[in-house]
């Protein structure tokens, strides 16, 4: 019964991005929005977790919050993949349930 | 027709500082009239929310950690709390409030409702869950 | 899929209501069934009609109550969360001795109970916050 894990704050600031990954099993999915989005760039100090836990986990994030914050999809860890709304949307709809580390 | 649910309330948060813990305990008050299977979760600073000797005096703020004491008259016999967060904090179930309820399929005979488990065993209970509400 | 919302902070503070508001635009315009949109925690400063933001930015209190009468949704926002925010309807204005009240159109005040129904109604409980 695989999970939506969606995380909004930036890895820096908060340890939800760490937690969600603690908690995430293998088939689940982790969606960054909001601040989360600096999860997603490459070169962090977290980059290499993230890039770790795509081996089990899908990693999701949201289009319109990078464009907001001049992040470009260069800038991405490879493997992530970009949605907007819709998506986001779609993705509560194809995983069981939803889990917010806010 | 079962309209039971597995609910999951995910604590994350340390008490005072913010007003997420009491409000959330509200939440798993309220709920317990609609008679739902509740789970509670204490992950991260959450494990903080459940700590014995609170004392609010010098603030001047409600202490409403005995609340917690009282989730066994709720229904609330699963109260989950990650080693790991406890590990971090240097603390163990020692350091936490000594909640209970009473088993009524065992003679009423009051037992623990407090369960350390690992990242992982919680993962695997947030999976089997219905619906996670965090706060 | 129907979807209950939980939105936890206010206006403008976070980015929490915001994203609820186009999560859940999106969701409509999938075909998706919004039941209910519950506002607690500082969310229930979503509902106050007494807001000026600078004219160039999102209204975001007068866009929930649009999308609620345009989609005939359910916004409630929390008793007891808007009793300690100072959010009063003209019921808790004259329950509670209040020589005023300001709540939004589209919104109504109601207990936690709504939340816990709307999490046994819906497939899909959505939480923005902080």
């Amino acid at each position: 019964m695989p999970i939506l894990h969606t995380v909004n704050k930036s890895p820096f600031e908060r340890d939800s991005l760490d937690s969600a990954i603690r908690h995430a099993l293998k088939g689940s999915s982790v969606m960054l929005y909001e601040d989360g989005v600096y999860g997603a760039m490459k070169g962090t100090a977290f980059a290499d977790k993230v890039s770790g836990a795509m081996k089990d986990v899908s990693f999701y994030v949201l289009g319109p919050d990078l464009k907001a914050r001049g992040i470009d999809e260069s800038k991405l860890i490879d493997g992530v993949k970009v949605v907007d709304y819709s998506g986001f949307v779609q993705l509560t709809v194809d995983n069981d349930k939803v889990s917010a580390w806010t | 027709m079962s309209d039971i649910k597995n609910f999951l309330y995910l604590n994350r948060r340390a008490p005072y500082g913010t007003v997420y813990a009491w409000e959330s305990l509200e939440v798993v008050l309220i709920g317990a009239a609609f008679e739902q299977d509740v789970s509670l979760a204490f992950v991260d600073d959450g494990v903080y929310q459940i700590m014995k000797g609170q004392d609010t005096s010098g603030l001047g703020i409600k202490n409403f950690s005995p609340t917690y004491s009282a989730l066994g008259d709720y229904d609330v016999q699963k109260i989950y709390v990650e080693k790991e967060s406890l590990d971090a904090r240097g603390l163990t179930v020692e350091d936490l409030l000594d909640l209970k309820y009473e088993d009524e399929d065992d003679d009423w005979a009051e037992k623990d409702s407090i369960k350390v488990v690992s990242a992982e065993e919680l993962a695997k209970l947030m999976d089997e869950s219905d619906v996670v509400l965090s706060f | 899929m129907k979807f209950v919302i939980q939105v936890n902070e206010g206006p403008y503070n976070h980015e929490a209501s915001t994203s609820a508001l186009n999560f859940v635009r999106a969701a409509l315009d999938a075909g998706h069934e919004v039941f209910r949109v519950f506002f607690y925690h500082d969310g229930v400063n979503n509902s106050t009609r007494y807001t000026t933001p600078p004219q160039d930015d999102l209204h975001i209190v007068n866009t929930w109550s649009e999308l609620a009468s345009k989609h005939d949704l359910d916004l409630v926002v929390c008793v007891a969360a808007a009793q300690r925010r100072g959010i009063v309807d003209e019921g808790e204005q004259e329950r509670n001795g209040k020589d005023g009240n300001n709540i939004a159109p589209g919104f109504r005040i109601s207990g936690l109970g709504q939340l816990v129904e709307g999490c046994i109604q819906a497939d899909r409980l959505m939480v923005f916050g902080d």
